[in-house]
């Protein structure tokens, strides 16, 4: 088979021969004059509604409302809808029509046209390699190898300013990703208000989504995050609070590092970096909705399913002379997804 | 037309009323040269097949997504910068958010007909990606991969690829939890790139995620770059598939070296042009009537939220799907981290993926040595080894699209979330390879199915009872169109490698490649069934006729069969023989 590298297609050898074309059957429309009309008048009666839709469309743009309630129409705004549905059928007329037209009344005689090579002919190919080399001759590439080389040269080193020009893309990690804005003393404080918490505010079984105090300013103090650098400050920094029976924590290290069985840990997926979300009491168990990676706050924040590869970093707990939950250092290990120089 | 010339331009050359078209066209071809241009294309042939209308889907979803898209963009703010919300969506007034998210919001509620378009934007996305997809199988299946159509392949591939990345960049647009969500875990792949993964990361995001410049930088991506690209892409598929002539089924009167169908003006202008307007239509309806991606319901982003069941698009369900059933496979050492579980599902699969697609033509004419040129499209039964290869595929993409969805499976079968995963884990290795062995057998059957319709005719429907009172059905032979058709494909030949006197002198490496290329050649075909010869055909058509004699009692009988297998046109047969 591998002799068979040429142009021709295939040939298909034949045990029945090729009986050719069928014999073109006349359509009704084709030879009752009374049909070709009938779908004459139908073609031209779906152009027709056609025009009555695109019409009834700036109807429905000017008098059907927008705006505050989507849901006034089977879910859907009215002007939607209707606007939508107008539409649709103002173009779905012309298309269904014109396939009516072809099919009913343009000629349906099969046409053959024959087929030639992709590939040019012989001499063809002969001439342009012909060109080529009398091209490539005359520039005297071949002969002063100096040029060419130089010039290769150069070329690759235009490299270099199109990598380099893109330098300020962004500003290198650095450890960054290693810290975050907790650290000795900040409050841990309650996300949607920041509401200070006592650890008796706090139930056993109960999760609380909490953020650092410096993301919610007092009074007409200045904020010290806003904007991009919050939203960034937040990416990392979003903890949850759970309290658990002291009794069922099962990694000591772990359990000092709370308050009366209130832990403290990274809402940030060591996975790739979804906010984690659903909590289960009865098991301690914390389920990621994004890839469903489970962590087993009970002992350590520790992965028990799914495909995170790291454990959930805990925050130091510890209460101010007020009473209040405080962190007592930022996260000894970086949190959220993980990363090369990571470690 | 160089009449004008022999006038000299001071009288006209004839009478005759002048036609304003003719006047246009003679003005356009002495400064473009038309005529010449377009003197084949006019009457160029398309057959038709209701197959081939998959790409044309793809085609319009398309021009529908540059329309739509073009009206979006006279709304949407590509900016990050926090502002307040004061627009006419009642939940969300007050509330700080991205410009990006609010001038959405203001398309959807305070722009007529932008909630419409936004709707028919995203339903079209769908559509165009869906239909690729689809036409990507059928052209697979049928082989019209095949030389010269190889590179056309390799341009679908990266379309297919390019489609999904422009999807994904426009989803991340609106700016919204949801799609702040697919970018912060895009930004959990980038990360897990060895060695460069964080830089990657701040270069991307212009510094820590989510940063402020990620909207406007995918924004560009996505109504300039990407588009671009897929436009010239698009139109150099066009431009080969035109160079190339549409492939066709076999048929009577159809060969490698014809093509049959009707012409481009005006039977094929006219369905194409009319199908484009149906396409529309349709993905207007959709717009209108059902909803899609609302954003208004998610909220703007926040980092520190997310929302349970939280889906991306259909077509990233399959990298998702890699994703969940990972295990968590990481590696600590020499204080660097290699994670396995994020790395292999999220870069090194779909760059894989997408080698085997471009390289698979390539690769299966390596297999089978074939180097001709084929325009006549293959039944999928008739090559049983690729229809099960992408059979397997098929099963694949469905495991890891359900995969990607576990979470909603688990919730809405009432089944455990954990057992599933681990369940998926061994099907992936597993029902793959079940899924390809049935396939080839099946195709194998079917082809000899054919061959028996060929050799024995086809089951009537007619049942006899013999003299001996036993029952047979009866057989008609096929008309000998059908059975041509049935004939009008290759035999197919195992290589067999080079041996004895000839392998004397090719070096080891080479002998070692070519033996590899015989067993898979030989796995690939051996067991096709292959189409009859005519000395076949001519002994089963006597033993045919051996049973027509048989038959003669039947003569005179109110009818012979044909009457019922609805083969064969009754109008002019009476069933009971006039006496
Ligand atoms: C070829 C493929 C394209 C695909 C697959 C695609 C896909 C998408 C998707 C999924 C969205 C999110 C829509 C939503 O809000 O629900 C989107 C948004 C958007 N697209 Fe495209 N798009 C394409 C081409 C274009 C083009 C050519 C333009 C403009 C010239 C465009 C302009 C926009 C704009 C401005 C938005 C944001 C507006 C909004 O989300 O409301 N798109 N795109
Ligand atoms: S991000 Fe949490 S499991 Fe993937």
């Amino acid at each position: 088979m591998s002799a068979h590298d040429d142009h021709t297609p295939a040939v298909i050898e034949e045990p029945i021969a090729n009986p050719g074309l069928p014999e073109h059957l006349p359509r009704p429309t084709d030879v009752d004059e009374a049909a070709a009309k009938r779908a004459e008048r139908q073609v031209a009666t779906l152009f027709g509604l056609s025009s009555v839709f695109a019409v009834l469309f700036c109807v429905a743009y000017f008098t059907l409302n927008i705006g505050d309630d989507p849901t006034v129409f089977l879910g859907l705004g009215a002007s939607t809808v209707g606007l939508g549905a107008c539409l649709g059928a103002a173009l779905m007329c012309i298309g269904i029509g014109a396939i009516q037209w072809s099919r009913k009344l343009m000629s349906d005689h099969e046409i053959v046209e024959y087929r030639h090579p992709a590939a040019s002919s012989e001499e063809d190919r002969a001439e342009a390699v012909a060109s080529l080399m009398t091209g490539i001759e005359d520039s005297g590439i071949g002969r002063r190898p100096l040029v060419r080389n130089s010039l290769l040269g150069a070329m690759g080193f235009l490299g270099l300013p199109a990598i380099v020009a893109l330098r300020d893309l962004g500003p290198l990690p650095g450890d960054k990703l290693a810290h975050t804005v907790w650290k000795k003393g900040m409050q841990v404080v309650q996300d949607v208000d920041g509401a200070r918490i006592k650890p008796s505010d706090m139930e056993v079984g109960q999760l609380v989504n909490a953020e650092p105090a410096v993301f919610f300013p007092e009074g007409d103090q200045e904020a010290e995050y806003e904007g991009t650098a919050l939203l960034q400050a937040k990416a990392k920094a979003a903890v949850i609070l759970v309290r658990m029976n002291p009794d069922d924590l099962r990694n000591k290290r772990s359990a000092n590092w709370g308050v009366e069985g209130i832990l403290c840990f990274s809402k940030i997926c060591t996975h790739v970096g979804c906010p984690i979300s659903l909590w289960e009491q009865q098991t301690h168990h914390l389920l990621c909705p994004c890839h469903q990676s489970t962590f087993d706050l009970a002992d350590a924040g520790k992965v028990v399913f799914g495909p995170a590869g790291r454990h959930l970093p805990q925050l130091p707990l510890a209460v101010d002379e007020e009473g209040y939950l405080i962190a007592t250092s930022d996260f000894h290990e970086p949190v959220g997804p993980s990363y090369w120089e990571r470690g | 037309m160089s009449t004008a010339a022999n006038t000299n331009g001071t009288t006209p050359a004839a009478a005759a009323k002048p036609n304003p078209a003719a006047a246009v066209a003679t003005w356009a071809d002495e400064r473009l040269g038309i005529a010449t241009a377009t003197k084949k294309q006019i009457r160029k042939v398309f057959p038709d097949h209701w197959s081939f209308m998959l790409g044309e889907i793809a085609l319009w979803s398309f021009v529908i997504l540059l329309l739509t898209g073009v009206f979006l963009t006279l709304w949407f703010k590509p900016s990050m910068g926090e502002v307040v919300y004061n627009g006419s969506y009642d939940q969300l007034r007050g509330i700080p958010m991205s410009e990006a998210y609010e001038s959405t919001l203001h398309i959807s509620f305070d722009v007529r007909a932008g909630l419409l378009m936004r709707q028919m934007h995203h339903w079209a996305a769908m559509l165009f990606i869906a239909a690729m997809l689809v036409h990507m199988m059928r052209v697979f299946l049928t082989g019209a991969f095949r030389k010269p159509r190889e590179l056309n392949w390799v341009i679908g591939g990266v379309l297919i690829l390019l489609g999904i990345l422009e999807g994904f960049a426009g989803y991340s647009l609106p700016d919204d939890l949801l799609s702040g969500t697919g970018l912060r875990i895009a930004d959990g792949l980038v990360k897990a790139t060895p060695v460069l993964g964080s830089y990657m990361s701040f270069f991307m995001f212009g510094g820590e995620f989510p940063g402020d410049v990620i909207i406007p930088r995918l924004y560009i991506a996505h109504v300039l770059l990407i588009p671009g690209l897929l436009l010239a892409l698009i139109a150099a598929h066009m431009l080969l598939l035109v160079y190339h002539k549409h492939t066709q089924w076999p048929g009577p009167g159809r060969t490698e070296e014809n093509v049959v169908g009707y012409p481009m003006m005006p039977v094929y202008a006219a369905k194409a042009g009319g199908f484009f307007f149906i396409v529309f239509g349709t993905v207007a309806l959709m717009g209108g009537l059902m909803t899609i991606n609302p954003v208004w319901r998610f909220g703007p982003y926040n980092p520190s939220e997310v929302t349970a069941g939280s889906q991306p698009d259909w077509y990233m369900g399959i990298a998702e799907g890699l994703l969940r059933i990972m295990p968590g496979w990481e590696t600590h050492i020499f204080g660097i981290t290699l994670s396995w579980n994020i790395f292999l599902p999220g870069q090194v699969a779909p760059i894989a993926l997408l080698m085997v697609v471009l390289a698979y033509p390539f690769i299966e004419q390596w297999v089978t040595g074939d180097k001709r040129e084929h325009h006549l499209l293959q039944r999928p039964r008739n090559a049983p080894t690729r229809t099960a290869f992408l059979a397997a595929m098929i099963s694949v993409y469905g495991l890891l699209w359900a995969a990607g969805g576990n979470d909603i499976l688990a919730t809405q079968f009432h089944l455990d979330l954990n057992t599933i995963t681990y369940f998926m884990r061994g099907a992936i290795f597993v029902i793959p390879p079940l899924v390809f062995i049935l396939t080839k057998r099946w195709c194998i059957s079917l082809q000899r199915h054919d061959n028996d319709m060929l050799l024995h005719g086809y089951e009537s429907g007619v049942i006899m009872r013999d003299a001996v009172g036993g029952y047979s059905e009866k057989h008609l032979p096929l008309s000998p169109d059908h059975a041509y058709t049935l004939t009008a494909r290759e035999r197919d030949e195992v290589y067999a490698g080079i041996s004895g006197p000839d392998a004397n002198g090719v070096p080891a490496k080479k002998l070692k490649l070519d033996g590899l290329r015989a067993k898979a050649s030989q796995a690939w075909f051996a067991t096709n069934v292959q189409k009859p010869t005519v000395e076949e055909l001519e002994e089963g058509h006597h033993h045919a006729e051996l049973e027509h004699e048989h038959d003669a009692p039947l003569e005179g009988h109110a009818a012979d069969g044909h009457q019922f297998d609805g083969r064969h046109d009754v109008a002019d047969e009476s069933l009971r023989p006039s006496h």
